[in-house]
């Protein structure tokens, strides 16, 4: 193998690494990305996503701050309001909710209020979602507060190379982006090359990623392996469906989405969000405002239950899981079930 | 800051264990104390020194000032402002903060601080767009150096402590200003900023104009500290105490602040004492929360009135300086006037301009919706709704 080759080889990575080094790029390339938050520095982060970062570029490039949310969001928009470009990592989803104010009053509004003279190019990474055990307070699945809030970017990679090229288009963008990022994904392999990462994707459009013709499962981050293996098992069913990662809640891919529901004709979308006022409530009005004439049954869902999240040893039952998901295609008015009155 | 002397490891024969290990460096609280009186200048011996032209130049200021807040507040009884939170009685702050900075320097006003961002130098007008209605922020803040006037309370401390550590990361020798009152240091955002503009050692300085009142709540339901500017001690940072009303005291005491954040010394708190003699805002009432006598006794004690007598000794309130003084805050109220009761031109598709950068998908349906609406609105020719059942 050539030196070359031996470097751009494709080899077993996990999100984790995928992100440290989508940090570790941005940092050598653009002099004004700072790097931020609790125990990013020495310690490398919780989840070590931000590991050796401080060591290469130093403490003021990848700064440890006081344990303080809100002042840790304030500051970097201080900062970004002198020209940084500045990358938060909240330390996990509920810990995130001390900056609330800082996010929807000012980081979202601030280029609208300013008239674009302060624009805010902010990465505010947020590990979220559960099924890793966690106890109370690691879990939530928080990006229907994000998306309840005109001016922000709600982006979340489900895959090893849409971690590296989402966050590094989010670091990029001029325009605030929530990086929330899955959780029970972080660990995740896929072979990837560091050398060679893949192209950096434009925020806003969805992937297919498995073609299918006889519905659609709509999903995003920690939910996309549970869709993959559900569309695997429906096989068995007879049912052939197709997989859209959204990628990017905001901006929404309302054309990948309705182009994917036009062909098949049916939908379910999947989150551990609680469903009601969820994402999936949003996507569920878009696809029948658009796609109705396609539509052979109502757009259901699949969402996480309407109760605060449970404790780790029930949390199973909550989150979207492949049997939940297969009962609810097979709720999708077939005609084979109207035929045999089994219908709702 | 003074670093103390780890205590001592010794212990009693046979007795009590030491001291925990230390980890921590100890600093020595005593030089980060505020006095015990606000500092004052006026009608002491130390105002014997200031300088005639900087008397003079504050003096100046302060008349404008006062005009420009009864102006704004005429303003709103016309109906052209929606509301007008006014800092009369706390001009010598408002003109202080102004004077103390560099052209160089960002102020990081709350909505009572139009007086400073328009002592800086801001076009009157300007500053005024957002309590007229026509746009959030009617200035470009890099421009000059001010950020928006911040509602949210205490949430601009954050920003300006960001920036002051940015500059210093970039190498240059700015420093940030920041404007809060009482009520906002009960805020988690001012300990928060306040922790991290010393922890940082950022060149910041924050301002608090203690006007006695969070709306009608009053200073002793907000804090039971000694002062609020002792608050500075836990933070490591020191705390200074003056008289809100005394203008020359507070420019002293800002300009100092400033140039020691820009020698890298660190943040300062500064606890302002003054009084707002209006209410909150013209749709409050503050008859119901305080007495007149009390609203008389700061009335005596009123930052144009102490200045006045100073100039006064000192032979500099001339007639024609008066006059000069007088006549061009006048010219200042009069052009306010004339260009606030312009109808702004608005146009309604600025609604989705500045949200991204680029309009999403969305906004440009929508933005195609609201146009659609108003080409239909303008051929029947029916007046625009405001409101809807």
């Amino acid at each position: 193998m050539t030196p070359t080759a031996a470097a751009t080889a494709r080899k077993p990575a996990t999100m984790a690494q995928a992100l440290t080094r989508a940090l570790r790029d941005a940092l050598a390339e653009d002099p004004t990305v700072h790097v931020m938050g609790e125990d990013v520095g020495t310690l490398g982060g919780v989840f070590r996503v931000t590991d050796g970062l401080a060591a290469e570029f130093g403490d003021d490039r990848c700064m440890d701050t006081p344990l303080a949310e809100a002042g840790i969001l304030g500051t970097a928009v201080g900062m970004a309001m002198y020209g940084l470009r500045p990358v938060v990592e909240m330390q996990f989803d509920a810990f995130a909710y001390p900056a609330f104010e800082q996010l929807v009053s000012h980081v979202a509004k601030m280029r609208n209020r300013t008239r674009g003279a302060l624009p805010m190019p902010l990465t505010i990474r947020i590990p979220y979602g559960g099924g890793i055990g966690g106890v109370e307070h690691h879990s939530d699945a928080s990006e229907a507060y994000y998306l309840a809030t005109p001016g922000l970017q709600v982006v979340t990679p489900a895959t090893v190379e849409d971690a590296y090229g989402l966050l590094r288009a989010a670091i990029a963008s001029d325009d605030p982006v929530v990086f929330l990022e899955p959780k029970r994904l972080y660990w995740s392999k896929a072979d990837w090359s560091p050398e060679a990462p893949g192209e950096v994707p434009p925020l806003g459009r969805a992937a297919v990623r498995r073609r299918g013709a006889d519905a659609t499962l709509i999903t995003y981050g920690p939910s996309l392996p549970v869709c993959l293996e559900a569309a695997e098992a429906a096989r068995a069913e007879g049912w052939d469906l197709e997989v859209v990662d959204l990628r990017s809640l905001m901006p929404f891919d309302d054309e990948t989405v309705c182009a994917s529901v036009r062909r098949t004709g049916r939908a379910v979308v999947v989150h551990e969000s609680s469903g009601f006022a969820g994402p999936g409530g949003e996507i569920a009005a878009r696809i029948t405002e658009r796609c109705f004439h396609h539509l052979e049954a109502p757009v259901l869902r699949v969402a996480g239950f309407d109760i605060p999240y449970p404790p780790p040893m029930l949390e199973r039952h909550h989150l979207p899981g492949v049997d939940r998901i297969l009962d609810t295609v097979a709720r999708l008015q077939w005609e084979s079930d109207w035929t045999e009155g089994r219908g709702e | 800051m003074t670093v103390l002397e780890q205590p001592g490891s010794s212990r009693r024969k046979g007795g009590l264990p030491g001291p925990p290990p230390a980890w921590h460096p100890r600093v020595d609280p005593a030089p980060l104390l505020p006095d015990a009186e606000p500092h004052r200048v006026l009608g002491t011996d130390a105002a014997l020194q200031l300088d005639a032209a900087l008397l003079k130049r504050l003096y100046v200021q302060l008349v404008r000032g006062r005009r420009y807040n009864t102006q704004a507040t005429a303003l709103t009884r016309q109906g052209r402002l929606a509301v007008y939170p006014s800092s009369t009685g706390q001009e010598a702050c408002q003109v202080a903060a102004a004077l103390a900075l560099q052209e160089r320097d960002w102020l990081f006003p709350s909505y009572r601080d139009t007086l400073a961002a328009v002592a800086r130098g801001l076009d009157p007008v300007e500053a005024l767009t957002l309590l007229r209605g026509d746009w959030h922020t009617g200035y470009d803040p890099r421009a000059c150096r001010i950020a928006p006037l911040c509602t949210p309370l205490a949430t601009q401390l954050p920003h300006a402590v960001g920036l002051a550590h940015a500059a210093r990361l970039r190498g240059d020798d700015v420093v940030a200003l920041a404007l809060v009152g009482d009520g906002g240091t009960s805020e988690g955002d001012f300990h928060e900023a306040l922790n991290f503009a010393a922890v940082w050692q950022a060149p910041v300085v924050f301002l608090v104009q203690n006007n006695g009142f969070a709306i009608s709540v009053p200073l002793a339901k907000q804090t039971a500290a000694p002062s609020l500017a002792h608050k500075a001690v836990g933070y490591g940072m020191p705390g200074r105490l003056v008289d809100g009303n005394d203008a020359p005291a507070v420019h002293g005491v800002l300009t100092e602040a400033v140039r020691r954040a820009r020698e890298g010394g660190g943040p300062t708190l500064v606890e302002a004492v003054t009084y707002r003699v209006d209410a909150h805002t013209n749709a409050d009432d503050a008859t119901r929360y305080r007495t007149a006598d009390e609203v008389e006794a700061w009335r005596a004690h009123d930052p144009i009135a102490l200045m006045e007598r100073e100039l006064t000794a000192r032979g500099l309130l001339t007639d024609d300086f008066a006059a000069a003084t007088r006549d061009g805050a006048e010219e200042m109220a009069a052009d306010l006037r004339e260009r606030m009761h312009q109808d702004p031109a608005l146009d309604p598709d600025d609604l989705f301009t500045h949200v991204y950068a680029e309009r999403t998908t969305q906004l440009r349906q929508q933005s195609d919706q609201l146009r659609a609406e108003l080409a239909a609105e303008a051929a029947t020719d029916e007046p625009a709704q405001e409101a809807r059942p």
